[in-house]
């Protein structure tokens, strides 16, 4: 390449220096984003990871945390063979044991709790990217205690947006980024979308579209945001109630849509004090009821071609009155409380503000509407010659989900999008298969007293949409079922369970006490338990009497010497995602595009090198030793012998529907549904690990009511039945929660339940304020207290990582310049941060892009001094800190003792974001450590940690891995 | 060796987008993981686990805030080795392992002949370079000298390594010495500045500012239409009465 | 800057061994001194050792210092080059002139020729040293007119302190090297007190807003800092000594580099009662210590530009 140099002297530079033996496909696992990646492999040893360019998610590009990967393959802090404790728990001394030892023990442990009462077994998995597995793994065993994360994650946005319109945020949908005009997003840091909103967030600046970020901090996405909106956390649902105000006044919402695709004709029944008061009115079949104002009639508001009213008040057959549910929307948001002048000092948003933004969503979805020229059909088979959108799109996350109030703020986020038309249509937020499902979705929580029985497995799946109170999970004394309360009158909505519980509930034997604690991938142990101090001290209390520990036994599977380790009883060593076979399947949390659905695996890509084996394996292997039904042959010998491979290839969960949906079939060719391909991983492996199919351009938008779309659906398993998803404005569900809460029905709640039952499931989304500002005392603790994910960590594991760590080894409050002033402080001072249960001692950094009466901090930056393989005097241990200490998993007593979880009281989704908090100046001179500072954890193992490191010195010319010499 | 080439073949640099950089560190990271295996390998780390962490990158991502109030906006910043035309980095190192290369710009250093003085560092006012402590010669961005021209590399692949992986498209390489190339033209539509350019170092990369805030004073409200404010209904009344008026079209 | 004390040695000792090498030389051409042969050898030999003790001390730094050949190079473009070129180059005409002083091959146009070059030399060398740093337009306080020539004053001072205590020692002191060490320690600091004051005033023409080009939006602010411990450039840029304390450092520079050698000197001309190279020995060590206070804050103080990028405002 350098023939044209003419400088004699000028170095010679080998450009097409050798780079790889081999390059490998797998899936990136540096966090839940499962972008594609590429493993250039020298020597046996990981060269460089590259995001693959033909990837659906990521398109070649790759984040912070994915091309660090190197350096948790190489990381020193990895679990090198099965453990068994032998100190105290918490101390970190164990003893190692040999896969023969520890397979015998669990199977032991989980066996006798499996023969008596299957209950006794609690079985939480946190970043499981296998949930389709475990969770089935749960159903064979038995036990109604099973869920992953996403409890105390994003329930609310799942339940809200399922309810709502069979779709959610999260990662079930994306917007438009082609088309979309105005793009506003709530409270997002950084999401499990994470490359593909980057990706779409430059693609949208590109082509000059607005993006508006409403989030109490100006920092990473919000930083490029055409418009920063710093609001006061807790606040969102006030702040689109006055936008849907202002819509609504102006007139300025999609009424055919509405009409075409929503409830907002359907008749509510006014008939206080009734049974059925505030239930849709319906006809003998079943189908709600409209009024059609040609016919001058009541029909089936399922019918196609009907003129419904949407608003007036109409006398149904029995005579009583019924009005659209429209009406009872519009009457609520029309309200002052919801115009922009009353919210505007709660939210901190001026009038001004609000008005101008509604005025541009306005503008945006009805001025700059998007024409495609694709002619498409609608469910009822009319013909549409072309795709018109309303190029306005929305995403939100945590700073919405974590709140006590999420669930109905999420909701209202939902209708105020469907208000403007903008749901799957171009431009707007796009579902991606197998979403849009039935609002809600057809699937009902199993885990009665009936369907749980010893040695059975369990009837059906553990997580489902209820939609009365007859679907909870309740004994006889309407009390819980599950550990976690979840599907209880507690959380009666909680379809990802409540991860954040199990521990608390379980030591403190309310609703019962357990056996055996298994969780997977999960730091409960620190950064994922809200309190932890508590949690600590409930993991290690022993019963006084017995001198056991309150929760017997615990397993945990992680692949590294996190914080949580040192609680365990038996440590079942794990993998890294270089080196196993993992499932990303459309039966779990697919990685699906809004063009269509895909799903992919990860391939071995490095032999392990320890004494370690992928958990999917040991929990087959597991099923194959209790017999667990699906694990088994007839025979009693195992039943996926193959291992995780064997099983992803084989496993049916119904004829022809098995965890991969690429290249079924015995000649390969089907999708979705078919027979097994004993080929089907060599065919994945070929195509990069990914299966992809691009959906029709008639199959794109309106997928809730497109009749290609919903057959394709069907045929690819996703539905039951063609039938269009209707948006749920009004949610009857919540109704008839609310209607129990007054006596009526079957099931109702005990006394000290209703008030709250009633309160909170109202079938129309409000707001309400977070349960910490009402349940402390706000003088007390003024201000608000939030953290963000930084995005080159995931969580607790990117601590352990060479690279990443030097970007962020220690975390501050960051704190708002004026607020700095009034305390006296100054960058990296140290302050109190209390709140009503703890203080915590750190270092603050003032800003000027944060709402004024919020601090904040990133989040799990904080470690356990000498977890992670980390030196004891590392700044992560020492100057970096947890907020979680300040996070109560309860909410303080009520005056007759109860003791909610800190949730939101729909669907128990963990309100971190709640918290209040006071700071002060910290006195006294020289202070340089965090406080609480718990023990330093023993290390279970002696690793190699090197003072230096040299990691590519191999690599290089002549590959000598010294200083360089001559 | 340390005179720099009276012209160079062509300018190859980079342009980074501030209006659309989030600061995810996924230049910073690829950069280290390409080129720690590199042309410059190793890039080592000082005391990776332990209380003072600290190794040698090739490009670093800072985070500032500018004004304040409404006015207030966080920017993030990559800085990396700007390849400048007529940079000191070069003319000051005593052995001619800093050089610029005469087919296409590129400031390197010969891992073979440095001496470790550092002097080079003192003389970027970038600080776009990083001694290796273990190592003891000087490491700065290759502009992936490695990658670009590496035939065994996939032609897609043959970008910068940071380049490849930004995954908002923040990063653009080529020639800056063709007006017509794509990064020249977006200098020229984005109005793409140097940085100090006071120092005469004449850097190739160029930064694309944020885009400045949108006026929003124009912006027209929206109301209830004027000829049914007035009357002397509820406000949901009144829209009542008109959604049902305009569903009877 | 971070002041690396291999480069403080070098500087001021090559600097010293430089100034002793010249002066010497001056006086054994104008025959200010007696050709002694051992004064000639003790001489040279202080002279050599000063400036091959910085000179190896340089190399301590040096990540490569088995490379350190490679340094004479680039002598076309780098002053660092030049330095070494110049420094080898300077034992050549020197050491001849040294040997003929040794050797009483004195007297001849070549000899005394060979003397006057390894003066020019010696001064260049040291020039070179300077312009090291003057050259770097990166460090406001560095690229300086005076910092060049100051090193050459400071060479010169420095080794008209070394001179009078060889003189002393050999009983062959005279008012002259009095007067001249009196002389260029006045002037040396005169001069770098001009540059002190020339540093301050001189107007910061770099901001935070122009290395960042973000000026045109507000005030730049560093929020986020790329890393959370410190790097090399933090390590070797970020360096720098706090105001109070630069200023009690100044005034020990002046009072031990040039006040007490002044006085000492001074001393020199008066009659004590004490011996005239205990008087010398002051002059020497304290210069010593004023001197190593002096480079140990040319470093320190030096503000360099890419501290913009981590939250300075000017530089
Ligand atoms: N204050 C505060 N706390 C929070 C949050 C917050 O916003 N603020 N967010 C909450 C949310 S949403 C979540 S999801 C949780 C997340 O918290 P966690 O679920 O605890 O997530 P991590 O800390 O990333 O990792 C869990 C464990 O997985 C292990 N691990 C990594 N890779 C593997 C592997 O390949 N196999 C196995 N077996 N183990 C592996 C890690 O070593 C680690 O111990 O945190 C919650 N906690
Ligand atoms: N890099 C990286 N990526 C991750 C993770 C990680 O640890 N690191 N974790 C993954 C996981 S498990 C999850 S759950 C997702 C979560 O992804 P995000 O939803 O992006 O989670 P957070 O970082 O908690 O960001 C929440 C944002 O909401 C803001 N916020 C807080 N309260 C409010 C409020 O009341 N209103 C509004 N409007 N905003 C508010 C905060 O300032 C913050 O910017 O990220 C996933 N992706
Ligand atoms: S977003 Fe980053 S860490 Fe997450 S999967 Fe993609 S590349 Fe990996
Ligand atoms: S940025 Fe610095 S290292 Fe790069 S060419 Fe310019 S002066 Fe040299
Ligand atoms: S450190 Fe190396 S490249 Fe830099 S000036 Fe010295 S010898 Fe040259
Ligand atoms: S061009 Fe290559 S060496 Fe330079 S910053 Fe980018 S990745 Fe690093
Ligand atoms: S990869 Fe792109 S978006 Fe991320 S920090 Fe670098 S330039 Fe910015
Ligand atoms: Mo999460």
């Amino acid at each position: 390449m350098c023939a044209d140099r003419t400088d004699p002297d000028q170095p010679y530079v080998d450009t097409s220096a050798k780079v790889a033996d081999e390059v490998k496909a797998t899936t990136c696992y540096m966090c839940a984003c499962r972008c594609g990646i590429k493993v250039y492999l020298r020597d046996g040893t990981v060269r460089y990871i590259e995001g693959n360019l033909d990837h659906p998610v990521n398109g070649g590009v790759l984040c912070g945390k994915g091309s660090a990967g190197i350096m948790q393959q190489y990381s020193p802090a990895r679990l090198r063979s099965p453990l068994l404790r032998v100190g105290e728990r918490g101390k970190g001394e164990f003893k190692e044991i040999t896969w023969d030892e520890a397979m015998e023990i669990a199977t032991d442990w989980l066996g006798d709790v499996r023969n008596e009462d299957p209950r006794r077994l609690a079985f939480f998995t946190g970043r499981d990217q296998s949930q389709s597995l475990t969770g089935f793994w749960a159903m064979q065993y038995g036990t109604p205690n099973f869920a992953a994360h996403g409890g105390f994650c994003s329930v609310n946005m799942a339940a809200a947006g399922l309810y709502t319109f069979g779709g959610a945020f999260w990662e079930f949908g994306d917007p438009d980024w082609e088309h979309t005009r105005y793009f506003m997003m709530f409270g997002v840091a950084e999401d499990h979308a994470s490359n593909p909103i980057k990706r779409g967030i430059g693609k949208l600046k590109g082509k000059g579209g607005k993006f508006v970020s409403i989030n109490p901090v100006r920092t990473g996405y919000s930083a490029v945001a055409d418009e920063w909106v710093g609001i006061k956390p807790g606040t969102d649902g006030l702040f689109v109630g006055a936008l849907i105000h202002e819509l609504l006044k102006a007139r300025k919402i999609d009424l055919d849509y509405l009409v075409r695709y929503t409830n907002a004709p359907w008749l509510v029944i006014q008939d206080k004090g009734a049974e059925d008061d505030g239930l849709f009115a319906r006809d003998k079949q079943g189908n709600p009821l409209a009024f059609d104002k040609k016919k001058k009639k009541l029909v089936s508001a399922m019918l196609p071609d009907i003129s419904p009213a949407l608003v007036g008040e109409f006398k149904l057959a029995d005579g009583r009155k019924a009005v659209p549910s429209l009406k009872l929307l519009a009457d609520r948001f029309l309200s002052k409380q919801y115009a922009p002048e009353s919210v505007a000092a709660k939210t901190g948003i001026p009038a001004e503000t609000i008005k101008r933004l509604a005025a541009e969503l306005a503008h945006a979805a009805f001025e700059e509407e998007v024409v495609l020229d694709v002619p498409w059909t609608d469910w009822a088979g009319r013909k549409h010659d072309k795709m018109i959108g309303r190029p306005v799109s929305m995403h939100a996350m945590r700073g919405i989900s974590a709140h006590s109030n999420g669930f109905h703020t999420c909701r209202l986020i939902h209708i105020l999008q469907i208000l403007l038309g903008s749901i799957d249509c171009p431009g707007g937020f796009r579902y991606k298969p197998p979403y849009p499902k039935q609002a809600p979705p057809w699937l009902k929580p199993t885990g009665r007293k009936k369907e749980v029985a010893p040695r059975e497995p369990l009837g059906g799946p553990h997580l489902g949409f209820p939609e009365s109170p007859e679907d909870l999970l309740l004994d006889d004394d309407g009390l819980p079922i599950r550990i976690d309360k979840a599907f209880s009158w507690d959380a009666p909505l909680a379809a990802h369970g409540l991860m954040h519980m199990v521990i608390t509930n379980a030591a403190l034997g309310d609703p019962y006490p357990i056996d055996v604690l298994f969780m997977y991938m999960a730091n409960m142990g620190w950064n994922s338990s809200m309190n932890v101090p508590d949690t600590l001290k409930y993991l290690t209390e022993k019963d006084a009497e017995t001198g056991e520990y309150k929760i017997p036994k615990f397993i945990y599977a992680d692949s590294y010497f996190s914080e949580t380790v040192a609680y365990a009883d038996l440590i079942l060593p794990d993998t890294t995602y270089l080196e196993r076979w993992d499932c990303i399947s459309l039966l779990d949390r697919p990685i699906s595009e809004a063009d269509g659905p895909a799903d992919s695996i990860r391939q071995p890509v490095v032999q392990p090198d320890r004494d370690v084996r992928p958990f999917q394996e040991v929990l087959i292997d597991l099923g194959g030793r209790l017999g667990l039904p699906e694990f088994t042959n007839t025979d009693g010998s195992p039943r996926y012998p193959g291992g995780y491979p064997d099983y992803i290839v084989n496993h049916e969960r119904k004829p022809g529907l098995g965890p991969l949906a690429g290249w079924r079939g015995r000649n390969g060719k089907e999708i979705g549904t078919g027979e097994t391909n004993p080929k089907q991983l060599e065919k994945y492996i070929e195509n990069d690990c990914f299966w992809f199919h691009e959906l029709e351009p008639n199959q794109k938008y309106f997928k809730h009511a497109n009749a290609d779309y919903l057959e394709f659906a069907v045929k690819m398993g996703f539905r039951v039945e063609p039938r269009p998803t209707i948006f749920q404005l009004y949610l009857e569900p919540m109704q008839t929660f609310r209607l129990a809460a007054d006596g009526h029905g079957k099931i109702v709640p005990p006394a000290r339940h209703r008030k709250r039952i009633k309160a909170f499931f109202d079938p129309l989304p409000f707001w309400y304020g977070p349960f910490e500002d009402t349940a402390t005392d706000q003088s007390e603790f003024p201000l608000h207290a939030i953290t963000q994910r930084p995005m080159h960590m995931y969580h607790s594991w990117g601590s352990q990582n060479a690279w990443l760590r030097q970007i962020t080894a220690a975390n501050r409050l960051y704190i708002h310049h004026d607020l700095g002033k009034k305390l006296k402080v100054e960058d990296d001072d140290w302050v109190w941060i209390s709140s009503h249960i703890g203080r915590v001692r750190c270092q603050v950094k003032l800003m000027d892009g944060v709402n004024p009466d919020t601090v904040w901090t990133w989040n799990a930056i904080g470690k356990r001094q000498r977890a992670w393989m980390l030196d004891e005097d590392a700044p992560e241990s020492n100057q970096g800190f947890l907020l979680n200490h300040l996070i109560a998993e309860l909410l303080p007593a009520r005056s007759d003792g109860y003791r909610y979880s800190n949730s939101d009281p729909v669907t128990g989704q963990a309100a971190w974001y709640d918290l209040k908090v006071n700071i002060e100046k910290a006195d006294g001179k020289d202070i340089h450590e965090t406080s609480p500072l718990f023990e330093p954890v023993e290390r279970p193992f002696a690793a190699d940690i090197p003072e230096v490191l040299r990691f590519g010195a191999q690599f290089r010319r002549g590959g000598s891995t010294g200083r360089r010499a001559e | 060796m340390t005179s720099l080439p009276k012209s160079t073949g062509k300018k190859l640099g980079l342009v980074i987008d501030l209006d659309i950089c989030v600061g995810c560190q996924g230049c910073v990271t690829s950069c280290k993981e390409w080129n720690t295996g590199g042309y410059s390998a190793p890039l080592t780390d000082e005391d990776p686990y332990g209380a003072d962490p600290h190794g040698a990158w090739l490009n670093r991502v800072h985070g500032y805030e500018v004004g304040e109030g409404a006015e207030g906006r966080t920017v993030h910043f990559p800085r990396s080795c700007l390849h400048c035309d007529t940079p000191d980095c070069v003319t000051v190192c005593p052995t001619g392992a800093s050089y610029k290369r005469e087919e296409d710009g590129i400031v390197l250093v010969n891992p073979d002949t440095c001496i470790g003085c550092k002097l080079c560092s003192w003389a970027c006012p970038y600080g776009a370079r990083e001694y290796d402590y273990d190592d003891g010669v000087m490491k700065k961005c290759t502009l992936c000298v490695d990658r670009i021209y590496n035939e065994n590399l996939d032609p897609r692949d043959r970008v910068p390594a940071c380049v490849r992986a930004c995954p908002t498209g923040a990063r653009h390489f080529g020639d800056l010495g063709d007006p017509e190339s794509e990064v020249s033209q977006l200098v020229r539509d984005r109005g793409g500045y140097d940085l100090l350019p006071e120092m005469g170092y004449r850097p190739v990369n160029k930064y694309l500012p944020p885009r400045e805030a949108r006026d929003v004073s124009s912006a027209v409200l929206i109301d209830e239409p004027a000829t049914t404010k007035n009357e002397k209904t509820s406000a949901a009344d009144r829209f009542f009465a008109w959604a049902d008026q305009v569903l009877s079209r | 800057m971070h002041p690396a004390y291999s480069v403080i040695l070098f500087t001021t000792a090559s600097g010293a061994g430089y100034g002793l090498l010249a002066l010497l030389s001056i006086a054994g051409l104008l025959n200010l001194v007696p050709l002694d042969p051992w004064l000639g050898f003790t001489g040279f030999l202080v002279s050599y050792a000063f400036i091959t003790i910085g000179l190896l001390s340089s190399t301590f730094h040096l990540g490569h210092p088995e490379r350190a050949w490679r340094a004479f190079s680039q002598w076309r473009t780098s002053w660092l080059s030049r330095e070494g070129v110049m420094a080898i180059a300077t034992y050549v005409p020197t050491g001849m002139f040294a040997l003929g002083w040794f050797f009483d091959w004195t007297g001849g146009w070549v000899w005394a020729l060979l003397g006057w070059l390894g003066v020019v030399f010696s001064i260049v060398t040291v020039y070179c040293t300077g312009m090291i740093y003057a050259s770097l337009k990166t460090i406001r306080q560095w690229h300086m007119p005076q910092v060049a020539p100051l090193y050459v004053l400071l060479a010169a001072a420095t080794g008209a302190v070394l001179l009078n205590l060889l003189l002393t020692v050999f009983g062959d002191a005279r008012p002259w090297s009095f007067w001249t060490a009196i002389v260029l320690l006045a002037s040396a600091m005169l001069f770098k007190m001009q540059y002190w004051v020339a540093a301050e005033t001189d107007s910061k023409s770099h901001t935070a807003g122009r290395a960042t080009g973000l000026g045109r939006f507000g005030k730049v602010r560093a929020f986020e800092p790329p890393h959370s411990t410190p790097n090399f450039v933090m390590r070797e840029m970020g360096h720098r000594v706090g105001r109070k304390h630069a200023r009690t450092l100044r005034t020990l520079a002046v009072v031990f580099g040039f006040a007490i050698p002044i006085a000492a000197s001074a001393m020199l001309l008066l009659s004590s009662p004490l011996p005239s190279w205990l008087w010398a020995t002051v002059a020497t060590v304290s210069g010593a210590i004023g001197i190593l206070i002096e480079r140990w804050l040319f470093f320190a103080e030096a503000q360099h530009v890419v501290t913009l990028f981590y939250g300075e405002q000017e530089a």
